[in-house]
C-alpha cells in the first residue's frame, strides 16, 4: 500500500520556494488526478456503479487549502469530493473500496462517491445536497469555539451552492457568532449547466461576503500556491478569533458535471481554453524553473501516485462486498 | 423521589438546566430562547442561568440553526435545538431528513448526530393553519430519526433527558396545550426510555391508544365511560420511533376492541401504522369488532374557535366512538 505523503505549510510561507511543501503538494494534486483519472476508466468500462463527479482540474484548490491546515483542522465536502477528501489526507484503498461498493470501504458501501468521511482526518464527509455542509461546517466551527480549541473549519462547495438559502444561513451565523470557519467556494463556472452568468448577478462570488459583514477574496484557484497563500491569511483570521472568510478559488472541471453529461452547455474552446492552465503543469513547471526540483523527483512522483492508485484498485477489488446482512445496523448507534 | 407538581413547561425547563448543569457538551440554541425566555417560555430562565453562549439566541434561521446542531453534534457536542413552532421544521427539513437522520448510516456508522429538536406542536391556540400542525408522521417516517410525544409533565422530563443522552437524532413534538399543565414530576434526574410505551390506565372492554394531547383527553373520555359501565385502556405508546407494540397487542388480546386517537389528520397519519401493525400481528385473531381511528379531519387546521375545535377529535368524540365500538357485534 501506498501513502500519500501528508500535506505541509511551507516554512518559506510560499509553496513555490519550500521543498518539502512543494513536493507534497504536487503528489497531493497528482494523485487526486491519478486516483479521477481511473475512476473515469472504471466507470466508462462498466466496471463501477452509481455515479460520480470528478474534480479533474480543479486539484489545486482542494490542495493549496488543505496546506493550510493542521491534521486537527474539520472539512465538510461536497459531491465533488474526492480531491478534499485525498487532500486531507484519506486512504486511497478505503476510498477505492468504498467506490467499488466494498465492505472495507469507508462507508461499508452505503455512501458510494457522494457520501465519504473519515473521521480520522477530520473529514465530516462529502454532501449529495447541494450546500449541506454549509451550516454543519459553521456548527463544527461553533463547537471548537464554545470548547476553547483553536482548530479550523473549512467547508468547500461549488458556486452554484452560494444559490442555496443554506449557503446564506451559515455565513450570517457564522458571522454573527466570529467562528473560525474558512468558506470555500471553488468557482468551476458552472452548477451543472447552470453558469454563474445565468445564476447570480454578482460579478465575483466573494462580493457575497458583504452581505454578511465578512472577508471576501477571490483568487486564481488554478494556481496552488495563490490558493494557498489566501487560505493561510483566511485559516489565520479564523483561528486568532478574526472569524470566517469567504474565499473564492476560480477554477474550471474538465469533466462533464457526472457520467451523463454531454456537454451541451459550454464549447469545446472553452474546455480547451482551460485545459491549457493546467494547475498540475502550471506548478511543475514553476518549481522546475526555479530549479526548487528536479524532473527525476517529480518522475518518482508520477510512478508513485500512479503505483498508489493500481494497488488501491487491486486491493479493493479483493476485498469483500458489502454485505446485506447487516443493514439494519447502524440506523440507529447503539448507546454505550 | 420527591414528587412536586409542576409544569409540562416547567418540567422541560428542568431537564435541560439539569443536563447542562450535568455536561458542559449540552446547550441549547433557537429563536428568542434567550432574554425572551422562549415564544412559549420554555427556556425561561435559563439564559440568567447559564449565559448567552450555551442558551443561544439565533437568527431567523432555521436551517442553520439545525446545520449548525447537526455540525456541533457530530464534533461531540449534544445541542438542543428548539424551533419555534413545529411548523417551521419545514424551513430546516434538509438538515433533519437528508443529514441528521443519513448520517450514521450512509458513513459506514462512525459519525452519529446526538442533537435533540424540540418543537411546539397541535392545535388549539387559534393560530391557524400554519402554526398548528401535528406533523409526527413525517418525522416518523424517516428511519434514522426518534420521535418522542411528551404527553404529561413527567415523561416531557423523562423523555427529554433520555433523548439528551441518545446518540441519535430525536425529534421531541411538546403541546402547546400542554405547557401549562401541571403534574407530579420527580426532582432529581431521571429517563424515561424511548421506545417504551405507557398504560395509563387499566379496563376490561376495550383499548383507546391515543398520543400528545389525545392522551388526557382519552383519559377524561374514559372516566365518562367507566359512569356508563364501560371500561376503558388508555395506553400512550410516547415514542412514535423506535414504536412498542407490546402492550397494545397485549391489552387487544385482553379487550378484543381498539381505538386509535390522534389529533393529526387521519390519511397517512401515524395511527394508519398502528392500525397495519395490529392488522400485521398476532392482536388481528383478538379482534371482535373492526379498528376505529378517530383522526384530525383531512384539512389545514382553521382559525375560528369553533372550526377549530371541530377539526380535530374532542371528549365528546372519543366517549362516543367508544359506545359505537361497544355495539359492534
Ligand atoms: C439541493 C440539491 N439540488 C440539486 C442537486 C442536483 N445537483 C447535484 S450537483 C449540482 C450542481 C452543483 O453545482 P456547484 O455547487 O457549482 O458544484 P459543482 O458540481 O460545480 O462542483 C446539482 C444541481 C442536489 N444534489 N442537491
Ligand atoms: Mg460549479
Amino acid at each position: 500500500m501506498v501513502a500519500i505523503t501528508p500535506l505541509r505549510s511551507p516554512e518559506s510561507g510560499s509553496l513555490q520556494t519550500d521543498k518539502a511543501a512543494a513536493l507534497a503538494a504536487l503528489e497531493s494534486m497528482l494523485a487526486i488526478r491519478s486516483f479521477e483519472e481511473a475512476v473515469d476508466g472504471l466507470f466508462a468500462r462498466g466496471l463501477m456503479h452509481g455515479t460520480m463527479h470528478l474534480s479533474i482540474g480543479q486539484e489545486a484548490s482542494a490542495t493549496g487549502v488543505c496546506a493550510a491546515l493542521k491534521e486537527t483542522d474539520y472539512i465538510t465536502s461536497t459531491h465533488r469530493g474526492h480531491g478534499h477528501c485525498i487532500a486531507k489526507g484519506a486512504d486511497l484503498t478505503r476510498m477505492m473500496a468504498e467506490l467499488l461498493a466494498k465492505q472495507t470501504g469507508y462507508c461499508r458501501g452505503r455512501g458510494g462517491s457522494m457520501h465519504i468521511a473519515d473521521t480520522k482526518t477530520r473529514n465530516l464527509g462529502a454532501n449529495g445536497i447541494v450546500a449541506g455542509g454549509i451550516p454543519i461546517a459553521a456548527g463544527a466551527a461553533l463547537a471548537q469555539k464554545m470548547r476553547g480549541e483553536t482548530n479550523v473549519v473549512v467547508s468547500f462547495f461549488g458556486d452554484g451552492a452560494t444559490n442555496e438559502g443554506a449557503f446564506h444561513e451559515a455565513l450570517n451565523l457564522a458571522a454573527i457568532w466570529d467562528l473560525p470557519v474558512v468558506f470555500v467556494c471553488e468557482n468551476n463556472k458552472y452548477g451543472m449547466s447552470n453558469s454563474t452568468e445565468l445564476s447570480m448577478r454578482v460579478e465575483k462570488i466573494s462580493d457575497r461576503a458583504l452581505a454578511y459583514g465578512i472577508a471576501g477574496e477571490t483568487v486564481d484557484g488554478n494556481d496552488v500556491d495563490a490558493v494557498y497563500q489566501a487560505a493561510a491569511v483566511a485559516v489565520a483570521r479564523a483561528r486568532s478569533g478574526g472569524g470566517p472568510t469567504l474565499l473564492e478559488c476560480e477554477t474550471y472541471r474538465w469533466k462533464g458535471h457526472s457520467k451523463s453529461d454531454k456537454n451541451l452547455y459550454r464549447t469545446k474552446e472553452e474546455i480547451d481554453e482551460w485545459k491549457a492552465k493546467d494547475p498540475i503543469e502550471r506548478f511543475q513547471e514553476i518549481i522546475l524553473s526555479s530549479g526548487l526540483v528536479t524532473q527525476s523527483e517529480i518522475e518518482t512522483l508520477i510512478a508513485k501516485v500512479r503505483e498508489g492508485t493500481r494497488d488501491a484498485i487491486k486491493e479493493a477489488s479483493a476485498a469483500p462486498d458489502s454485505d446485506p446482512a447487516e443493514l439494519l445496523s447502524s440506523v440507529f448507534r447503539e448507546a454505550n | 423521589m420527591t414528587d412536586r407538581i409542576i409544569t409540562y413547561s416547567e418540567a422541560i425547563r428542568e431537564a435541560i438546566g439539569q443536563a447542562m448543569e450535568a455536561d458542559p457538551n449540552v446547550f441549547m440554541l433557537g429563536e428568542d430562547i434567550g432574554i425572551y425566555g422562549g415564544a412559549f417560555g420554555v427556556s425561561g430562565d435559563l439564559y440568567h442561568r447559564f449565559g448567552a453562549e450555551r442558551i443561544r439566541d439565533t437568527p431567523i434561521s432555521e436551517l442553520g440553526i439545525v446545520g449548525a446542531a447537526v455540525g456541533a453534534a457530530l464534533v461531540g457536542m449534544k445541542p438542543i435545538v428548539e424551533i419555534q413552532f413545529s411548523d417551521f421544521t419545514a424551513q430546516a427539513m434538509d438538515q433533519i431528513v437528508n443529514q441528521a437522520a443519513k448520517i450514521h448510516f450512509m458513513l459506514g456508522g462512525e459519525l452519529s448526530v446526538p442533537m435533540v429538536l424540540r418543537a411546539p406542536s397541535g392545535s388549539g391556540t387559534g393560530a391557524a393553519a400554519q402554526h398548528s400542525q401535528s406533523l409526527e408522521a413525517w418525522f416518523a417516517h424517516v428511519p434514522g430519526l426518534k420521535v418522542v410525544l411528551p404527553s404529561n409533565a413527567r415523561d416531557a422530563k423523562g423523555l427529554l433527558l433520555a433523548a439528551i443522552d441518545d446518540p441519535n437524532p430525536v425529534i421531541v413534538l411538546e403541546h402547546k396545550l400542554l405547557y401549562k399543565t401541571s403534574g407530579p414530576v420527580p426532582e432529581q434526574m431521571y429517563r424515561t426510555p424511548i421506545g417504551v410505551a405507557d398504560l395509563v390506565r387499566e379496563g376490561k372492554d376495550l383499548v383507546i391508544v391515543a398520543t400528545g394531547i389525545m392522551v388526557s383527553r382519552s383519559v377524561a373520555a374514559a372516566q365518562q365511560l367507566a359512569a356508563q359501565g364501560i371500561e376503558a385502556t388508555v395506553i400512550d405508546p410516547r415514542t412514535l420511533s423506535p414504536l412498542d407494540m407490546t402492550l397494545i397487542n397485549d391489552a387487544i388480546a385482553a379487550t378484543g376492541r381498539v381505538i386509535l386517537v390522534q389529533e393529526a389528520p387521519k390519511h397517512v397519519g401515524f395511527m394508519a401504522e398502528i392500525a397495519a401493525r395490529i392488522a400485521e400481528g398476532p392482536a388481528l385473531f383478538s379482534l371482535l369488532a373492526p379498528v376505529k381511528r378517530i383522526c384530525g379531519m383531512d384539512i389545514p387546521i382553521p382559525y375560528a374557535p369553533q372550526l377549530e375545535k371541530a377539526a380535530v377529535p374532542q371528549l365528546e368524540d372519543i366517549v362516543a366512538g367508544a359506545v359505537e365500538l361497544m355495539r359492534e357485534p
